[in-house]
């Protein structure tokens, strides 16, 4: 407990993101847009765990997230939690799920794809079986995972 | 389906399709039909298609409407740079139906999206094509009597030929049997055999075109172009197993008919044209019904 609150400190009210794959941390950071948040926001990167070998996390003061907001994160992150602190205690603890559909966050990977060419707003539907592929709203192609170009 | 766009087959349902079939068959017996004077269709074409522009213009023209128009993006605004989204926008202004040809994929989706007025599309780059796959269903009917329970044999480039693509969906609407011959850098792309399965449909696969023809219902042609070839001594070895000519045609079934989306160059010899399986050039002319029949659906001037 003590080794834990010395590596990231406790806050009193916010959100941790535990499990985050290591290497994705500032992906997190940037998809979630808290490079340009105000609040404390703490983040680790490489820390021990017992589930994942390595994970990240990060804690954000004062900050609550809608599911349709946080979710987009499971794209990079399958194994997240989320932890809601209120007053130093958990009052919620979720896990991360795919969002059906992924707007405007990542680049269509069909150079031909219209978005490619025109400013339109990246539409996707996400598909499991059993790998996470993205279908195109427009082109219909797929982009797979190790293709996903974050925008 | 008034004021429905058609972007993809999938975007009608297999009703829907059916419907539209039955009233391209109205129009097979009586074409001329002035059903839509008072209507203008805008023939958007960014990039040249002759033969699918000339069909939608002669299937408009017989109903009365009038067409407005580009055959060519270099002879309209998009050479001053301007964007899919603006002509989209200022032709919504001036016709009641936009359908549109472009060279990328997605663009046809867009355009929908950002018109006031139903969008048809006429291809989008490598993906969507639905009025030739909904010609290639009328054909199919119009000659078996019956879309259910057939031998489909799809021949030659099957790799990057969207039209087989959404014609192999379109059937596994109606339980058929599907034998895909090509050369093996050119095989089915593995997303198409698994909607196949996913319907419980069964398919099979061949190099050697002439190992279908004594069960096939339907003989899809398409043409194997050399470019597609890594290795040019690939092509010259494999391009011959997927050409079709009259001796080969000794022990077909007498149903058996043989249909090509056109242009052909040799993949169908022309010793085939005279014989009575071949149905391609009236498979285009079936196109025009077709077209007929799905314009005024969408102008809401037949139920």
């Amino acid at each position: 407990m003590v080794k834990k609150e010395l590596i990231v400190s406790a806050i009193e009210n916010g959100t941790v993101i535990d499990h985050i794959v290591s290497s994705e941390v500032f992906r997190v950071m940037r998809l979630l847009n808290l490079e340009k948040c105000e609040e404390t926001v703490y983040m680790g990167s490489n820390l021990e765990s017992q589930k994942l070998g390595k994970k990240g996390i990060i804690k954000v003061a004062n900050r609550f997230f809608a599911p349709e907001e946080i979710n987009k994160i499971a794209l990079v992150s399958p194994n997240a939690t989320i932890i809601e602190i209120r007053n130093f205690e958990v009052t919620k603890k979720t896990k991360v799920e795919l969002p059906q559909t992924v707007k405007g966050i990542v680049k269509c990977m069909n150079p031909n794809c219209i978005t490619n060419h025109e400013v339109i707003e990246t539409n996707f539907t996400v598909v499991q079986n059993p790998d996470v592929k993205l279908k195109c709203h427009f082109c219909e192609k797929f982009t797979t995972k190790e293709n996903m170009e974050f925008l | 389906m008034k004021n429905k766009n058609l972007i993809s087959i999938t975007d009608f349902s297999k009703e829907e399709q059916l419907h539209l079939l039955d009233v391209a068959e109205e129009f097979a017996k009586n074409p001329r039909q002035r059903i839509l004077a008072d209507k203008i269709v805008a023939t958007l074409f960014f990039e040249p298609s002759t033969r699918t522009r000339l069909s939608f213009e002669s299937a408009a023209n017989q109903l009365g409407a009038r067409i407005i128009g580009f055959s060519d993006a270099s002879n309209s605004s998009v050479t001053k740079g301007e964007t899919l989204k603006d002509t989209i926008l200022m032709v919504s202004n001036y016709a009641d139906l936009i359908v549109m040809r472009h060279p990328r994929e997605g663009s046809a989706r867009y355009a929908s999206e950002v018109a006031k007025v139903p969008v048809i599309n006429a291809g989008d780059g490598a993906n969507q094509h639905p009025t030739q796959c909904l010609l290639d269903l009328y054909s199919i009917r119009k000659t078996q009597g019956r879309l259910d329970n057939l031998n489909i044999a799809f021949v030659g480039d099957l790799k990057y030929g969207r039209t087989v693509h959404s014609l192999t969906q379109a059937l596994c609407n109606f339980n058929c049997t599907f034998h895909f011959v090509s050369p093996v850098e050119l095989k089915m792309p593995s997303y198409v055999k698994q909607t196949v399965k996913d319907n419980k449909l069964e398919y099979h696969q061949y190099t050697e075109l002439s190992d279908v023809i004594p069960f096939a219902d339907i003989i899809y042609m398409t043409r194997v172009q050399r470019e597609r070839f890594a290795d040019p001594m690939e092509y010259e070895r494999v391009k011959n197993s997927c050409i079709l000519n009259k001796a080969m045609l000794a022990g077909c079934k007498e149903n058996m008919k043989i249909l090509h989306p056109l242009p052909r160059v040799n993949e169908i010899a022309t010793d085939v044209d005279n014989t009575p399986y071949a149905y391609y050039f009236q498979q285009a002319h079936n196109g025009v019904f077709v077209r007929q029949a799905l314009m005024s659906l969408i102008l809401g001037a037949k139920e």
